[in-house]
């Protein structure tokens, strides 16, 4: 292999990106030695299995990721931003849109996702940790090999450029020779079988590990959408797992289970592909489901409001979300009985996502709504999902989906569904929870500003592009001429595109004032919130509850808060915790070298680091590490400093 | 703010809908098939706006009535549970709604699939539309030519597009005349259209195949009948054959601009249907079109076709 084949050439942008890598590498490593950081990252990050921790790293990871994805989705906003545009040439165009999809969805929305539900579940369960630490840090490590080698494709051997679905044959090794769709199958499998484990691992915590007396029926909405996603989680991901192993194999060793002869079944992919597809958008609504349902509750202080029907609810989505697959290709032609089906399944999901929208507005009814950060994000995200909900329907219906289908009416809809519903989620959340990661509230006068250029610039972005679907603009075209019309709806997003960008950008600002100015003076509960992870200290303390509470019923701080109660009784003891570990950190080093020497088709490196794994495994099966105790002193002794902070 | 600034950019959508119909392609049809397509659409469009009017109401309603800063200092929002009555309001009246939706769904599915009403007593004209990188090629078995990127057709005829692909999942759409559908490697797949006017509509490939896919565009011309005869006329008087050497060149060049021929490449590449397919997918519409794949196969006997695809196939029967 030639070093210009290796290394993607020819494009200056590309270069500029290899610089900004090596530079950014660069300065992270003098940084840590100068500052003689390295020890604290080893002790306190890459080696930790506090469920908290892993949160935090899950979602430094995913905001990094949403730049990354953003800047993507700013390119291809550029480049159509006016006709006949020669910024990007077709090959780096399709490369952007395939990862801004990838990245997007499985490296910025679902470890969001995953990091909340890592910081939030096990306090809001009254439990100590998650069933398996350090699989838990093991699913983190997995998730960022994977999310790194998607990353590195750009500069080394090309990214993937049959769109995020990677359709066969275009993703076969006839159709796209390069490595990028190697990429593809390896990364996605890596990240993959890290979010099965997660998914495996808080079944259990949920299942498991609740205070006494929570019952199912008491645990909080936003437990409640984790559990179930994770049942989504545990049954579609092994679809994914076994599409992309078959796709390895057709790459990489010769198999013919989707090509174009030989009795290859090109439309058996997209099956399988949507089959995890189409659950995967639920595994990134519904803990933003239950995301809002929190804040609304909260803010409105009210309890929530139809509660048993929110979760039936949540079950019926997650049942039907398993039945409509096929209204991804209704255009594949296989008749009006099964378009039929899969029209009225899908459009059946529109009933149990009633239900919820008029619980959420009905919580708020006879409310005392205030209108924090968190809570707006929640209040824009009912009228603009509404109306990516109302758009999915109007897609079901198989007759008119000929005319929508692969269009930038497609786009627009789904854009209306996952940012309203899964980033306004997830940074309302973020927002939220933020006191309980790090002791402090975000600055609220600049939440809100970038909250309403957020708002209102993703309306400006995505608006326009139903009419260009129904204009007759397919998705990923990458440059269309004049005659078309399709230029000022184009120029009209493209400019609502970088107010979106400059929102995020604020946001971060946000993010870097707070850490440096704003008070550190927050309470345990500084929203006047419901759930028991707020009657512990902020930020919390290694073993969550010093003493597990007892739950009475629903929202039990609230109530404890209301009767003078007291949550919990009798005396501390010495707390099991787990020991931390630099296993789950050199094993998801080892996957990633084993993933790139797979990409490259490297055998001989590519067993050494398989055996290496294996190596991996066998040493923590016959590990003794019977973890450590916290003496009662040191718990008295923390509890005092977190509390005495406050009163 | 806000309420106000979604409620303006709600009024003006649906202005620039209202007048904008004609600049809609899709909203602006030209034959019977986008014609059902448009009016579920706008039908659809219709309930949906209905169903948004509501929840914008109550939201309106309820975020303005129940802020925080209007309330009394001293008021404690009440505990409910949730109202048995309202929550199976909100359950029942939507799954009408999706009944309703899902009745008109069906009905004009199945309307869209066949030959559109009022022209079932006329024989289609077959035209074979292939694509590949990253053309289209359109076959007219019947009257023995073949053309590279521009289809011309008879309007008030039905039209019958068979259309298959000879490299990546295409979908071949002109939104003017009708919604889109794939055209794929291993199987045959129909498209009833009708042009009920005359003119040039927009065709393209909406599903992403590679590199050249924002250029796999082709016109579509709708003529009358007479216009239509003298085009063919005129074809087999000026083109050339499409030799099977020619047929190969084009398949390996990316970009060949508009080409006409006067034998098509249905001799010597036969479509991926009958004892060709890939598969059988069992559409119904496969047992309609055995008559004339048939007659195709016994021209096809004597071809030297591609040996390969043919062995495989037989093995693979699904």
């Amino acid at each position: 292999m030639k070093w210009d084949e290796f290394f993607v050439t020819g494009e200056p942008m590309i270069y500029g990106a290899m610089a900004s890598i090596v530079l950014a590498s660069l300065a992270i490593v003098v940084g840590l030695t100068y500052f003689k950081k390295w020890g604290y990252l080893w002790r306190e990050w890459l080696t930790t299995v506090d469920h908290k921790k892993i949160g935090i790293m899950y979602i430094i990871a995913a905001l990094l990721m949403l730049f990354r994805g953003g800047m993507d989705g700013l390119l291809m906003r550029a480049q159509l931003a006016v006709p006949e545009n020669g910024l990007l040439d077709a090959q780096h165009y399709n490369e952007i849109f395939t990862t801004h999809g990838l990245i997007m969805i499985l490296f910025m929305a679902m470890p969001f996702v995953i990091g909340l539900m890592n910081v939030v579940v096990p306090l809001q369960i009254g439990a100590r940790d998650v069933a398996f630490p350090r699989l838990n840090a093991v699913s983190f490590w997995l998730f960022f090999a994977g999310a790194m080698l998607l990353n590195i494709s750009f500069v080394i051997g090309g990214s993937p450029d049959a769109g995020w679905t990677a359709y066969f044959p275009l993703a076969s090794i006839e159709l796209s020779p390069t490595v990028g769709n190697n990429y593809y199958s390896i990364a996605l499998q890596i990240a993959g079988i890290g979010t099965l484990l997660t998914s495996v691992n808080f079944l259990v915590t949920i299942l498991k590990m609740r205070a006494p007396g929570m019952k199912l029926m008491r645990m909080p909405m936003f437990t409640w959408s984790v559990l179930i996603t994770n049942v989504i989680i545990l049954f579609a991901f092994p679809v994914l797992t076994v599409s992309l192993a078959l796709m390895m194999f057709d790459r990489m060793f010769g198999a013919q289970f989707f090509t174009m002869a030989n009795g290859g079944m090109d439309m058996l992919w997209a099956n399988l592909f949507w089959v995890w597809g189409h659950p995967e958008v639920y595994i990134v609504i519904l803990p933003a489901f239950g995301i809002y349902s929190e804040i609304i509750s909260t803010f409105s202080r009210k309890n929530l409001y139809g509660y048993k029907s929110m979760v039936y609810s949540m079950v019926v989505i997650s049942l039907l979300s398993f039945l409509v697959w096929a209204h991804h290709f209704y255009t594949m032609g296989h008749g009006v009985t099964v378009n039929g089906f899969f029209s009225i399944s899908t459009m059946a999901i529109a009933v149990p996502t009633g239900v919820k929208i008029f619980n959420w507005l009905f919580t708020l009814r006879k409310g005392k709504i205030e209108f924090t950060t968190p809570m707006l994000y929640s209040l824009a995200f009912i009228p603009i999902f509404t109306i990516g909900g109302v758009t999915g329907v109007m897609l079901a219906m198989a007759s008119a989906d000929y005319q929508y289908h692969n269009t930038m009416f497609l786009v627009a809809h789904f854009h209306y569904v996952l940012i309203p519903g899964t980033v306004f989620a997830v940074l309302a959340g973020f927002y939220y929870w933020f006191p309980k990661m790090f002791g402090f509230r975000l600055n609220d006068r600049q939440g809100k500003r970038a909250f309403w250029l957020i708002a209102v610039s993703f309306n400006v972005t995505f608006l326009p592009l139903f009419f260009l679907g129904l204009k007759g603009m397919t998705r990923r075209t990458y440059t269309y001429s004049a005659e078309t019309g399709f230029g000022p709806l184009n120029m009209i997003a493209s400019i609502g595109a970088i107010g979106l960008a400059l929102g995020f950008v604020y946001l971060v600002y946000n993010i870097y004032w707070s850490f440096r100015y704003a008070k550190r003076d927050t309470t345990n509960d500084p929203w006047d919130a419901r759930t028991l992870e707020w009657s512990i200290p902020s930020p919390v303390p290694e073993y969550n509850f010093a003493l597990i509470p007892k739950v009475n019923g629903l929202d039990p701080f609230w109530e404890s808060k209301k009767t003078g109660q007291p949550l919990t009784e009798g005396e501390y003891e010495e707390i099991h915790m787990p020991n931390n570990s630099g296993q789950p950190f050199i094993l998801g080093m080892i996957f990633m070298a084993f993933g790139f020497c797979m990409v490259f088709s490297w055998w001989v490196p590519s067993i050494i680091f398989g055996i290496g794994i294996v190596i991996m495994l066998a040493v923590r099966s016959f590990e003794r590490d019977h973890g450590r105790h916290i003496s009662v002193k040191e718990i008295r002794e923390t509890e005092q400093r977190l509390r005495g902070e406050q009163s | 703010m806000k309420r106000k600034g979604l409620l303006l950019a709600g009024f003006s959508a649906l202005l620039v809908l209202l007048t904008g119909c004609n600049s809609l392609a899709v909203l602006n049809p030209k034959g019977p098939v986008a014609k059902t397509q448009s009016e579920v659409i706008i039908f659809s469009m219709i309930v949906m706006a209905l169903i948004l009017l509501v929840v914008y109401v109550l939201y309106v309603v309820i975020i303005s009535k129940y802020r925080a800063s209007k309330a009394a200092p001293d008021y404690e929002p009440p505990h409910e549970e949730g109202n048995w009555l309202l929550e199976m309001i909100w359950i029942v009246i939507p799954i009408i709604i999706v009944t309703v939706l899902s009745v008109v769904t069906v009905r004009s599915t199945s309307a869209v699939e066949k030959v559109p009403a009022g022209y079932e007593d006329q024989k289609p004209l077959v035209i074979y539309a292939s694509s590949s990188d990253w053309k289209w090629h359109f076959s007219y078995p019947e009257e023995g030519i073949e053309t590279v990127n521009y289809v011309n057709i008879p309007v008030n005829r039905p039209v019958e597009f068979r259309l298959y692909s000879f490299s990546a999942i295409t979908s071949f759409w002109v939104p003017q005349l009708g919604g889109q559908k794939y055209a794929m490697s291993d199987m045959v797949n129909t498209l009833n259209l009708v042009a009920e006017h005359q003119g040039s509509f927009v065709g393209k490939n909406s599903n992403f195949s590679g590199k050249g896919f924002s250029q796999m565009e082709f016109e579509v011309l709708a003529m009358s009948d007479k216009e239509y005869a003298e085009w063919i006329k005129d074809v087999k008087n000026t083109a050339s054959e499409l030799t099977e050497e020619e047929f190969n060149t084009l398949l390996e060049t990316n970009f060949v601009g508009r080409k006409t021929y006067t034998s098509t490449h249905l001799d010597f590449r036969p479509a991926p249907e009958g004892e060709n397919a890939g598969h059988d997918h069992g559409g119904s519409t496969d047992s309609e079109s055995n008559s004339d794949s048939e007659m195709d196969h016994s021209e096809m006997d004597h071809s030297n076709m591609d040996m390969d695809h043919s062995t495989d196939n037989t093995t693979n029967g699904n």
